[in-house]
């Protein structure tokens, strides 16, 4: 009796609230003790490198939100995100008329990339983990064999993608939440979205009530790599050029999952929201500006992000347990 | 309550049947193996003569170690994503601690081994005590040991290991007849495929398998199930330490030693047949999946494939062996 009283009086914190309530707080100790140091963490600098550092990680984590809520991942985003900087920049060679050819090509390639993922999983059966590793190591090895560095120029008027603003905000950032918004509609609002959840939830039921599970998976996929298609667009932009290592050197793949389940959703599948998501990747952003910030040791954050990661999760986990033994 | 980590999709469902050559069987790595061994062979005759094969072994030593311990892990049901970063780190803090002093070598064996453990348990307890999935469980604690081994280095490494904590990579037992010489790693190899081999056969070994089969189930009958997980993750953590022992001897000190050795290891893991999500496989598969890991590397050098190349290679035979895998159990 007494567990379950308390249960009722504690707000929910377990999915995509928890993690907002963690990024207000964080902002408000941040704040203080980088306004103790003498700096300030929303001055118009700081919140615009801030902002710029979330975009890249969070294009790239919207679409990993899909595969996580379909119950797969995808470990293939990191190579994606590369190799289509380098498609971009290439195809772009400078000129301006070939922007547009350019974005239709990353994001012909970046969903090709995704169907053949989705194939992979769901017509060869191939875990998720395994045939998102392989087809990495394949898009990995073509990168290495045919790149030593940064290669083809992107046009000045592209570049406004990576540097301009609105006020403070970077338009990078609104493109992150453009992408966000339609994630959140296609999730909550399509046929497609219900089907996706149902199928994360679980897939035998989800086949047996008559959704198209392996067409939802392999669309799921599609999205995913598209979303990392995205995030390599902009990194040209922001890079000027295509760079054979930029994603792997960034750690998106690992670090999109971390910032999709910070955000509150469930690694198996069926839980969790692109709302969640954006929390995520902006904890991982404001931890990042306070720590440049208070100019702490750049590695050291590393240790942080880490340790955040795992107590966030951990504390989920033992929301979702008490919630179980009240139930 | 279900278990909520292992996201291993739908690939799981329809390996339900377990045939000869079906999934959790080793017939499928061993075939692979044979066929790349020979291949080898014919490119290179004398990879046969004794002490070539027996250097050969020596060089795959650090990831069958790695993938043993990783198997305990996986079929269990769980991941460990720490080892790269824990051997990376293991190396980096021999090299600053011996400093080049012999003398010190014993002790910072001790503590190199202490300290895998440790990692092990804390992965073990984090993730069964504070439910956080092995997979975000040892995210992060990979994202820890890189972020604590650069700050405490500055940068970069600093040090070097002593000649005698590189002879268990480096060097073996001379003079034997006809064999050369055998190496101190394959000894330890040999050593720790029995134990594991051992614990496997063990009540643990059948403990281990029914959780990773069906946790509830498993705990339902009376097995301690957070129990044998935790020591799943210590004896990865102890593996890893190992390894980084062997690697050591081999190459430089430098904080690429153990880039993307985690996903190495779950991938010969996988070749040898052992299922992501638990429960199915066996620990001589998971050990035979690095040999024909490694073998396929050096049939690739051999071949004159480069080293960039090489990875769209191993990435396009591993996603062939594991999908006829997948496909052979279904039929």
């Amino acid at each position: 009796m007494t567990a379950l009283a308390a249960t009722r009086r504690t707000p929910r914190i377990d999915s995509t609230n928890g993690v907002w309530v963690a990024l207000g707080i964080t902002l408000i100790v941040g704040g203080i003790l980088v306004a103790t140091d003498g700096g300030s963490l929303f001055g118009q600098n700081s919140t615009v490198s801030l902002l710029q550092r979330a975009a890249g990680l969070g294009i790239v984590a919207v679409g990993q939100t899909f595969t996580i809520l379909a119950g797969s991942l995808d470990l293939s985003v990191a190579y994606v995100i590369s190799l289509t900087s380098l498609i971009a920049a290439e195809t772009m060679a400078g000129s301006d008329g070939r922007v547009l050819p350019a974005i239709l090509a990353v994001l012909a390639v970046s969903g090709a990339i995704g169907l053949v993922n989705g194939l992979l999983i769901t017509k060869l059966r191939i875990n998720a983990f395994i045939a998102t590793l392989g087809v990495g190591l394949l898009i990995k090895g073509y990168l290495e064999q045919g790149y030593a560095g940064p290669a083809g120029q992107v046009p000045v008027s592209f570049q406004h993608l990576g540097y301009d603003r609105i006020g403070p905000i970077p338009v990078s950032f609104l493109l992150f939440i453009g992408v966000a918004a339609v994630a959140w509609v296609v999730l909550k609002r399509s046929r497609f979205g219900h089907h996706l959840i149902a199928t994360g939830g679980d897939l035998d039921v989800a086949r047996l009530s008559g959704v198209r599970t392996d067409w939802v998976l392999i669309r799921t996929h599609m999205i995913c790599s598209l979303c990392a298609g995205i995030a390599g667009l902009y990194l040209a932009s922001r890079l000027g050029a295509g760079a054979p290592r930029v994603g792997a050197e960034g750690g998106y793949d690992l670090e999109s999952i971390a910032a999709v389940v910070l955000g509150g959703a469930v690694l198996a599948g069926g839980k969790g929201g692109v709302a969640g998501t954006v929390g995520g990747v902006l904890l991982l952003a404001v931890i990042d500006g306070i720590f440049n910030q208070l100019a702490v040791d750049p590695f050291f954050k590393q240790v942080v992000r880490g340790v955040v990661i795992v107590a966030a999760v951990a504390i989920y986990a033992l929301r979702l347990r008490r919630k179980a033994v009240a139930a | 309550m279900t278990r909520t980590d292992a996201p291993t999709g739908p690939a799981t469902l329809g390996q339900s049947r377990r045939g000869r050559w079906g999934a959790g069987s080793i017939w499928p790595v061993v075939a692979i193996l044979l066929v790349l061994l020979v291949a080898v062979g014919i490119r290179q005759p004398d990879f046969y003569d004794p002490p070539a094969l027996l250097a050969f072994l020596k060089r795959a030593a650090p990831l069958i170690v790695l993938a043993a311990g990783q198997y305990f892990v996986i079929v269990a049901g769980d991941f460990d994503l720490s080892v790269g970063s824990l051997v990376t780190a293991e190396v980096v803090i021999a090299a600053r601690l011996i400093d080049g002093d012999p003398a010190a070598t014993w002790p910072v064996i001790a503590v190199v081994l202490a300290f895998g453990l440790l990692v092990g348990l804390v992965n073990g307890l984090v993730t069964t005590l504070l439910l956080v999935p092995s997979f975000i469980t040892t995210l992060g604690m990979y994202l820890i040991l890189v972020g604590a081994v650069y700050t405490w280095t500055g940068g970069s490494p600093r040090g070097a290991l002593s000649e005698e904590f590189r002879m268990f990579g480096r060097r073996g037992i001379e003079g034997v007849p006809w064999l050369g010489e055998i190496p101190y790693a394959v000894l330890i190899l040999l050593v720790l495929g029995t134990l594991a081999i051992l614990a496997m056969r063990a009540d643990f070994g059948k403990v281990l398998l029914a959780v990773g089969d069906n946790p509830r189930a498993a705990r339902l009958a009376g097995g301690r199930v957070a129990g044998v997980r935790t020591i799943a993750f210590v004896i990865s953590g102890g593996c890893a330490a190992v390894a980084a022992i062997l690697l050591g001897g081999f190459g430089g000190v430098s904080f690429q030693v153990g880039v993307g050795l985690e996903f190495t290891a779950i991938t010969a893991v996988v070749l040898g047949g052992v299922v992501l999500g638990g429960g199915r496989g066996s620990v001589v598969g998971a050990m035979l999946g690095a040999l024909t890991l490694q073998t396929l590397l050096t049939l690739l050098n051999l071949l004159g494939v480069a080293g960039a190349l090489a990875s769209a290679v191993q990435g396009l035979i591993i996603l062939a062996a594991v999908a006829i895998g997948g496909l052979r159990a279904r039929t």
